[in-house]
Order: C-alpha cells, then sequence, then structure tokens
C-alpha cells in the first residue's frame, strides 16, 4: 500500500511539533525517516497511527483520504506501528500483549489462550520470528520484546509498518537481526517507516530517506547517491563533524578505584555483583551495555546514593564507605547524571538556583542562613555564557530549557568545579547534535585536563568516541575490559550481549 | 552459634566464579531473614513458656457444635497448662531450628504456623478453667471478614483499572444507611439493591473527578469519606433520631443449604449464613474469574498497568476505568449493606469502623488478587471476632486491649509483611490523550 502524508500540522502548548509535514512511502519499500531528538518523527508517526489528533493536514492510502478518530481506526486502515517505547504490559504473556484488543473468546467474553497463543505461533513461524507466547514480556530482552510489538501489528494485518527508532534499544547483533525481519517483511510487499538519528542504519536499509527538522520536511535524499556528512547537514542544518578530536591519553594516578563493590536490590538480589575497576587521571573510561545491566547503580553507588552491600570504594586512597552524597560531591565526584530532568535539575527552578544546588550553602552562595542572591546570579552569569547555554537569561526556569541547554547547564555547574573524578551518565541522550559537540569536547578538555572520568553510556559510538578504555556491564558484572585501539564496536556488542564468555 | 553459610545452600551453584559469588551474596541475606524470623519465633515460645502457661489453670474446654446442631461433637477439653508447655516446646523447637539451619524457601509459612500456635495458645490461656464456643468464633469469622473481604474486592476492582480508590470506608458506609434506610421503608432486598447502587453513585463521583478531570484519587477518596460521614451523621441525628421506624430494617436471615450445611463445623461456617456472605463468595469467585480469564478483565488490567498500550490498540481507557470503578463501587455500597441488614438490623453512626481501610490493607496483603485479599479479610475476621468472643467471657485481658486486635493486626501485617507485593502499574496514575 503507499501511504501519503499531506500538509500535516501538530501543535503542542509551546510547540510546532509538526509543520506542514508531507511525505510519500512507497508500496514494498523502506522510506526513512531522519532528524535530530525533538524534530517531530515520533509526533508525525502518532498521528499516522490515530494517537494524536492533527491541526491539519491529510493522510492517504491508496490514493483514499483516511480519518482517524482513534488508534483502532488507523489499525482498521492497515498501519502497523512499533513504538519508540513499547507499549507493552510487562506482566502479560506474549500472547496476551499481542491479542489485546483482537482477543479471541468463548461465549463472548471468555479468553481463549489456546487459540490465542496459536495465532502468535503462526505469525512466529510465518515471519521467522521465534518467540514463546506463553512467557512473560518482563522476563525477555528488549530484543525479543520488539518481535513481540511486530508480531502484534501483523497479527493485526498492518500493510503498512511503522518502526520508531527500532535500533536505540538492541545491540549490534540484535540490529543485523532486526534489518533480516525487515527485509523479509519487505520482500512480503510490506511498506516500512523506518525512524532513526542513526544515519549509518538510514543509509543501509532505506529505499528512500526523508529528513525532518524542527517539525519541517527540510529535503529528501536518495541513499544510493547521498553521503552521512551531506544528511547529517541536513538533518542539523549546517555542517558539522561527526568525529571527536582527542589526542592520546596520558593516565596517571588512580583516582577512582573500586573492590569487590556489590549492591542489592530491594529484594536482596544483586545488582552489582563484585565490580573491580579503577579509573586514573587523564583517561576516559566509557562503561558500555545494554541498559538495566547495573550501569545506573554503578554511578549511584560510587556517588553514594544507594548503600554498598560489600567491598570498598577509594577516592584517591581514601575510603568513601559511610561518606554521605553530600561529602562525595565536595570531596570531588562530578557527577552528570543519566536522568536529566529528575536528578540533574529542578525544573521550576531558574538557571541561577540550578546552577548552585550543590553549593548553595556554602561561602560566597550563604552566609548565615540567609542566601546571598547578588553573588549567585553573578556566578550564574559566568557559567551560562562559559558553557553557551541558551538562551542565557539566568531568571529563566530550568524546564524550559531544550534537551541540549538544560544538559550543558548541568555540564556547567559540574564540570565548573575543581575535582579529580567525573561520572557522565548517557551524557547526550536524546540532545541535539550540536549539544553533543560541545559536550563531547567539554568532557575531552576536562581529561586532558587531568581529571579522571568515567562515561556510562548505551551508544556505542559514543563509547568509541570518547573512551580511552572500555568495561562492559552485563547483568551487574563487568564482563570485559579492553583498549579502545584493541577491539570493535562487534566485540564490544558480543560482550554487552552476555554472548561471549 | 558459628554455624556459616554451608546450610542454607539451596542455590545449585554455578561453576563458573561469577555465580558463585552471585549465590554467596543471595545467602548473607537469607541467613540473616532466616535469623531474624528465629529469633522472633524463640520470643514468642519465651512469652507461651514463662508468661501464658504459669498463669493458666484448669482445663480450656472449646464448643465446637451448637446445641441444635444436627450432629454434636463433644466440646474439645485441654488442661491449659500441659498444652501450653507443649505449645511452648513446639514455637522453641521451630525458632531454634529456624535459627541454627533455616527453613529456607519454607520459612514464610513456619512463621505463619508459629503465629497460629501461638494464637491458639493465647486461647488456651484467656480460656483456662472456662468453657468458650468455638464454633461460633468460627462462625463470626465468617460473617465479619465479609464487609472486609468485599471492601477489599472493591479496591481491587478500581486499582486494577489504575484508579486508587481509598474511599471503600465511605463507600461501606454509604452502603450501610442506605440499606437500613430503604429496607426499612420498603423491605430487606430494596435495601440491599440501594445500598449497592448509593455504592456505585459514590463510585462514579470518584471516576468522573479522577478520569474527566484528573484531580487527585486520594483527595477524591478523602472528600468521599468525609462526606459520606458527614451526611449520614447529620441524617442519623436529625432524622432517625426522630423516625426510628426508618431505622428498624428486616434482617436478612441465616439460610441454611440442605445437607452441607449439617457437616460439623464447616457447615455452619459456611453453609449456614446470609446472603450477604453467600454473595461475598460468589462476588470473590466471580470476580476472580472475570479479572484473569476474560476479555473484560484481560482489558481492565492493561488501563491499570499501560493504559498507553491499551489506548493505542484501540482499547478506550476511560470506558473501561469508568466500567471497572462504578462496579468497585456497588462491591463497596453492598458490602456496606451488611453492617446493617446483614448484623443488627439499624444505623449507628460510623459504624463501619475504619473496615474500609482494613480492607485496603487486605487488597494489599493480597497482592491484588481476590483470593488472596479474601485470605487476608479472613485473618482480620478472625481477630476481630476472636476479641468480641473473648470479651465475653472472662479473660485477664482488658477489653479495651481486646477490641484494638484488628487494628494492631492490620498494622502489624501492613509493616511487615506487606511491602514486596507489586501494585497494578499505573495504579493512581490519570491518563490523558492528545
Ligand atoms: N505530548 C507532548 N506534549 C508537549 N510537547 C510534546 C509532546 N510530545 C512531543 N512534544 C514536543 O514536540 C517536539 C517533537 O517531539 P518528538 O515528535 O518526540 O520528536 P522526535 O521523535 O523526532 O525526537 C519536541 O519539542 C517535544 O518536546
Ligand atoms: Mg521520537
Amino acid at each position: 500500500m503507499e501511504l501519503e502524508l499531506r500538509g500535516i500540522t501538530k501543535r503542542f502548548p509551546g510547540v510546532l511539533a509538526n509543520d506542514d509535514v508531507s511525505l510519500t512511502a512507497r508500496s514494498g519499500k523502506v522510506l526513512a525517516l531522519i532528524g535530530e531528538n525533538g524534530a517531530g518523527k515520533s509526533t508525525l508517526m502518532n498521528i499516522l497511527s490515530g494517537i494524536y489528533r492533527p491541526d491539519a493536514g491529510e493522510i492517504i492510502i491508496d490514493g483514499k483520504q483516511q480519518h482517524f478518530a482513534d488508534p483502532g481506526d488507523a489499525i482498521k486502515a492497515g498501519i502497523g506501528m512499533v513504538h519508540q517505547h513499547f507499549m507493552l504490559v510487562p506482566v502479560f504473556t506474549v500472547a496476551e500483549n499481542v491479542v489485546l484488543g483482537v482477543e479471541p473468546t468463548f461465549a463472548g467474553n471468555i479468553l481463549n489462550r489456546k487459540k490465542a497463543n496459536k495465532e502468535v505461533e503462526e505469525i512466529s513461524k510465518k515471519y521467522g520470528l521465534a518467540v514463546d507466547p506463553k512467557a512473560l514480556i518482563e522476563d525477555l530482552p528488549v530484543g525479543l520484546q520488539q518481535r513481540v510489538e511486530i508480531i502484534k501489528v501483523l497479527l493485526r494485518g498492518a500493510k503498512i509498518l511503522v518502526f520508531d527508532e527500532p535500533t536505540a534499544v538492541l545491540t549490534p547483533q540484535e540490529v543485523t537481526e532486526f534489518f533480516g525481519i525487515v527485509h523479509e517483511l519487505k520482500s512480503r510487499g510490506a511498506t516500512i517507516i523506518f525512524i532513526t538519528h542513526k544515519l549509518k542504519e538510514a543509509l543501509a536499509i532505506a529505499d528512500d530517506i526523508t529528513v525532518l527538522r524542527g517539525g519541517k520536511v527540510v529535503g529528501n535524499a536518495d541513499p544510493k547517491t547521498t553521503t552521512q556528512e551531506e544528511l547529517a547537514s541536513l538533518m542539523v542544518g549546517r555542517d558539522i563533524d561527526l568525529t571527536v578530536k582527542k589526542s592520546l591519553a596520558n593516565p596517571g594516578e588512580v583516582v577512582l578505584d573500586m573492590a569487590g563493590v556489590s549492591v542489592m536490590d530491594d529484594y536482596g538480589r544483586p545488582i552489582l555483583d563484585s565490580i573491580d575497576m579503577q579509573v586514573r587521571s587523564g583517561e576516559i573510561v566509557g562503561v558500555a551495555g545494554i541498559q538495566g545491566n547495573g550501569q545506573t547503580e554503578l554511578v549511584e553507588v560510587i556517588t553514594g546514593l544507594i548503600p554498598l552491600a560489600s567491598g570498598a570504594i577509594r577516592l584517591k586512597g581514601q575510603d568513601m564507605a559511610g561518606s554521605s552524597p553530600r561529602d562525595i560531591h565536595k570531596d570531588g565526584v562530578a557527577h552528570v547524571p543519566e536522568d536529566r530532568n529528575h536528578m540533574g535539575m529542578i525544573g521550576s527552578f531558574t538557571l541561577a538556583e540550578n546552577l548552585v544546588l550543590d553549593s548553595y550553602y556554602e561561602k560566597p552562595f550563604s552566609k548565615g542562613i540567609r542566601m546571598q542572591r547578588q553573588a549567585i546570579d553573578e556566578a550564574a552569569r559566568v557559567l551560562v555564557k562559559d558553557y553557551d547555554v541558551r538562551p542565557p537569561h539566568i531568571e529563566n526556569t530550568g524546564g524550559a530549557l531544550s534537551g541540549g541547554n538544560a544538559q550543558k547547564m548541568i555540564v556547567a555547574r559540574e564540570f565548573s568545579r575543581d575535582v579529580p573524578l567525573v561520572l557522565c551518565a548517557q551524557p547526550t541522550r536524546g540532545i541535539d547534535v550540536g549539544s553533543i559537540e560541545y559536550i563531547h569536547e567539554q568532557i575531552v578538555k576536562k581529561r586532558d585536563e587531568g581529571v579522571a572520568i568515567l562515561v556510562v553510556s548505551t551508544e556505542l559510538d559514543e563509547i568509541f568516541a570518547l573512551a580511552d578504555r572500555i568495561v562492559v556491564m552485563f547483568d551487574g558484572r563487568i564482563v570485559a575490559e579492553l583498549n579502545t585501539a584493541d577491539t570493535s564496536p562487534t566485540e564490544v556488542g558480543l560482550y554487552m550481549a552476555g554472548q561471549a564468555a | 552459634m558459628s554455624n556459616q553459610g554451608s546450610d542454607y545452600q539451596e542455590l545449585p551453584v554455578e561453576s563458573y566464579t561469577s555465580g558463585e559469588s552471585k549465590s554467596k551474596v543471595l545467602n548473607k541475606n537469607k541467613i540473616r531473614r532466616a535469623r531474624i524470623i528465629g529469633v522472633i519465633l524463640l520470643i514468642l515460645a519465651g512469652v507461651v513458656m514463662f508468661v501464658l502457661a504459669p498463669a493458666a489453670e484448669g482445663n480450656a474446654t472449646f464448643g465446637l457444635s451448637f446445641p441444635d446442631d444436627r450432629f454434636q461433637l463433644d466440646a474439645l477439653s485441654v488442661p491449659s497448662t500441659g498444652s501450653l508447655y507443649i505449645l511452648a516446646l513446639v514455637l522453641g523447637f521451630l525458632g531454634g531450628t529456624q535459627f541454627l539451619k533455616g527453613f529456607q524457601s519454607k520459612s514464610t509459612i513456619i512463621l505463619g504456623i508459629s503465629f497460629a500456635l501461638f494464637v491458639v495458645a493465647v486461647m488456651i490461656w484467656a480460656t483456662a478453667g472456662q468453657e468458650f464456643s468455638l464454633i461460633s468464633m468460627l462462625v463470626s469469622t465468617i460473617a465479619r471478614c465479609t464487609p472486609i473481604a468485599l471492601g477489599a474486592l472493591s479496591g481491587i476492582l478500581c486499582e486494577r483499572a489504575g484508579v486508587v480508590n481509598i474511599g471503600i470506608e465511605g463507600m461501606l458506609l454509604g452502603g450501610a444507611f442506605t440499606g437500613v434506610v430503604m429496607g426499612s421503608l420498603v423491605g430487606g432486598w430494596v435495601g440491599l439493591i440501594s445500598a449497592t447502587i448509593v455504592g456505585g453513585m459514590l463510585a462514579l463521583l470518584l471516576a468522573f473527578l479522577a478520569i474527566n478531570f484528573r484531580v487527585d484519587q486520594i483527595i477524591i477518596g478523602v472528600v468521599i469519606n468525609i462526606l459520606v460521614l458527614g451526611l449520614t451523621s447529620f441524617l442519623t441525628a436529625q432524622v432517625l433520631v426522630k423516625r426510628p421506624e426508618w431505622n428498624d430494617a428486616p434482617i436478612f436471615p441465616a439460610i441454611k443449604i440442605p445437607i452441607l450445611g449439617d457437616i460439623p463445623i464447616l457447615g455452619p461456617m459456611f453453609f449456614d449464613q446470609t446472603i450477604l456472605v453467600y454473595g461475598m463468595f460468589g462476588l470473590v469467585v466471580f470476580t476472580t474469574y472475570m479479572l484473569f480469564r476474560s476479555r473484560w478483565g484481560l482489558r481492565t488490567r492493561s488501563v491499570g498497568e499501560n493504559p498507553k498500550a491499551a489506548d493505542s490498540l484501540g482499547i478506550s481507557v476511560a470506558k473501561t476505568r469508568y466500567l471497572a470503578v462504578i462496579y468497585g463501587g456497588m462491591v463497596g455500597g453492598f458490602a456496606g449493606a451488611w453492617f446493617t441488614l446483614g448484623t443488627v438490623g439499624r444505623f449507628d453512626e460510623g459504624m463501619t469502623g475504619g473496615r474500609g481501610f482494613i480492607g485496603l490493607a487486605a487488597m494489599i496483603f493480597g497482592a491484588w488478587n481476590p483470593i488472596g485479599a479474601f485470605g487476608a479479610a479472613l485473618i482480620f475476621g478472625f481477630s476481630d471476632s476472636l476479641q468480641q468472643k473473648l470479651a465475653l467471657i472472662n479473660t485477664p485481658i482488658p477489653t479495651e486491649f481486646l477490641s484494638m486486635t484488628p487494628y494492631l493486626v492490620t498494622i502489624i501485617v501492613v509493616a511487615g509483611l506487606v511491602g514486596r507485593a507489586r501494585p497494578p502499574a499505573a495504579d493512581g496514575q490519570p491518563f490523558e490523550k492528545q
């Protein structure tokens, strides 16, 4: 089926997420929809799948105009969407998730589980998407959960399949597998829209490419003739350099020393299991791993936010056990947290207030019980300028900043202190390319000043761009320690999947 | 006492090193938990041994049949001191074994059994030298668990769909009041049906404010509780006092089921009760079946777990939530009728006495599952009826303390055992369509 969108416009309070967007997805072809975070890709696809209603514009399938009042209508029209954030019920089985909304029943309302399981198995077999229909979603790895999403849309007879950033959560091996699935679907005549901000992937699999920027279509490209650089500048609106420039590391003394560190969850199960790791001054250690393999806890235990079950953490030889998070922060751990909006800042506070969140109680920002507004504002003005936070109005609230600028503000606060260790968790998740470039530069600069740096990222590209050494986490353990120069994304990917021993 | 590690090793230790370290950490936590449970049991044993046993004298006699039952069982008479010492030894043995070796995965069951033994010990001690009608206590356990189980069911229905309902207490009270007035004016059945409808209407208010206006659900619940308490108290003082004939409803009689009702002990407990109790059993079974086996149940649970997912599949989140909440409210109103039409036939201010909140505790203890909640409600019903019956015979415990029992049990359960159960993921979260 051929899909055409004409003049789609969607406004959210304060944001024009889609501005007169028109595009065409050809029957039996893969259209890659690329654009930076916040370009409006997900919004556009949510409109296509009936979740949002557009303020203006038309959806045309095989020449016929469509009106979607709710997602059910879009499903009936043959549109199937695999969402960026999976739409699955974790405590339901695979089959229950798949049939939800189109349940086979006896006597009008009693579930026919056998038939549901069989329906899943049939599609599994037909498209080569093996998965156990009786397994609980929460027990499945992300790659399999994605399969369940695909089975879900196929069961509903979808002819136009939309994948919203499907590769963001996958290991490199799973990405290859996923591309195999896409080829299979395409060969069966499905029309596919593949959303991504990874240009390499778009070039690898697309037949057509449409680029979105700031809610508008800024161009179309032919993957056979275009290049990554060309697409990148189209996407960002200026020429950009995709590599991080850095010299060889010059590691010095050990700053962070973790020995046998274990952490338990509420049920007494280990989330971190005997972690041994060192970070030296003047080097960047990258922690690779799929989301949820203990990286969050690794950062939280170093910063004292969660208690240690066993083992020792030493900072410049000094044992940190029992120190409060404030002491640890003060004694020399700068922390750019992974959850920017909840841990990194307070959205309703001004930039000036956010910039002293970690030091408001010290001179010159406080005297006795009184805060010194002037000193705070002065310091904030300098930081906002030095770290290129835009717009530079320190009286604006943090919540009003775009993702990239909010992150620059946090980096400003954390990097401006003179500390021996910097922790950056997902430092560039969900932010624009310009800010990514800037933050990467700052991290490398910090390293060259002789600071020890730990970067946690689920993006392998980021790890390889920044890290001098790579440790890979799987299931709460460190399964590999590698020199960036001696390894490859494929090797690291295998460790991330827990496959290499 | 320096026994370490190896006795607790129930997990197969995998051959690779990391597997070993993992189970070692696991064991350390298990050991600590096992030790704590062991100490608790030893303390219970000590109490029975040194406090209860020396104070008990004579035989404790427990009646097992009503005088007019078809098959009479002899009353159970035990020498109090002797049996208390035996119970103390059993508790001591369980506690000691638990402390030294651990019952591993059975620890929780052992803990439950030990608490039960301790309760038996308290009963023997309190009854020493007297006669206590065990059967009437068991029958009233079932009756008293009824409003709690139904209250829990009401909460489960709402929360499984993602709407927090702490207004159960108000729904019970509203049902009790409506039941008595309509029951007095028209008749028991009309009273029961009206109570159910009023519960549904209060739930409609909850649904409307929570779903359409996204008002904080805790606040709505509190408002419902205060509103109903105030309104019923006002109407009692202003109207019922002046017209006592409006506060004098017929009570539903116990209906004995032929044959089954003659089974000793179980017969009077389960097959010789009012329609409210039978209704409770029916609703618990029916709702469990529907929640976990029907399309309605699957969709209801899906909007309580991940409303976005349900919406993306064309399921109306608002409609599904409305339905579940109103059903829950009707169950709450039905439960309220128990207080008046099922027991005394008259209404007193605030007569539900926090049973709606105990129902909430039962819901959590039962892990949002109707059958589990019914089990929890049995424990609360038991403690409720135990305190009431013990107050009737001449026990050494002051009645003020006795009447605290159900609430104490609630606190212990909520504080100690709860917290591991997982509520529906979207419980209390409003859903907004763009
Ligand atoms: N539900 C929403 N409410 C308000 N603003 C939104 C909402 N969803 C997205 N936006 C805004 O719309 C813009 C486009 O977002 P999105 O479509 O998610 O981008 P993309 O998927 O390309 O990263 C962003 O500025 C985002 O903040
Ligand atoms: Mg998106």
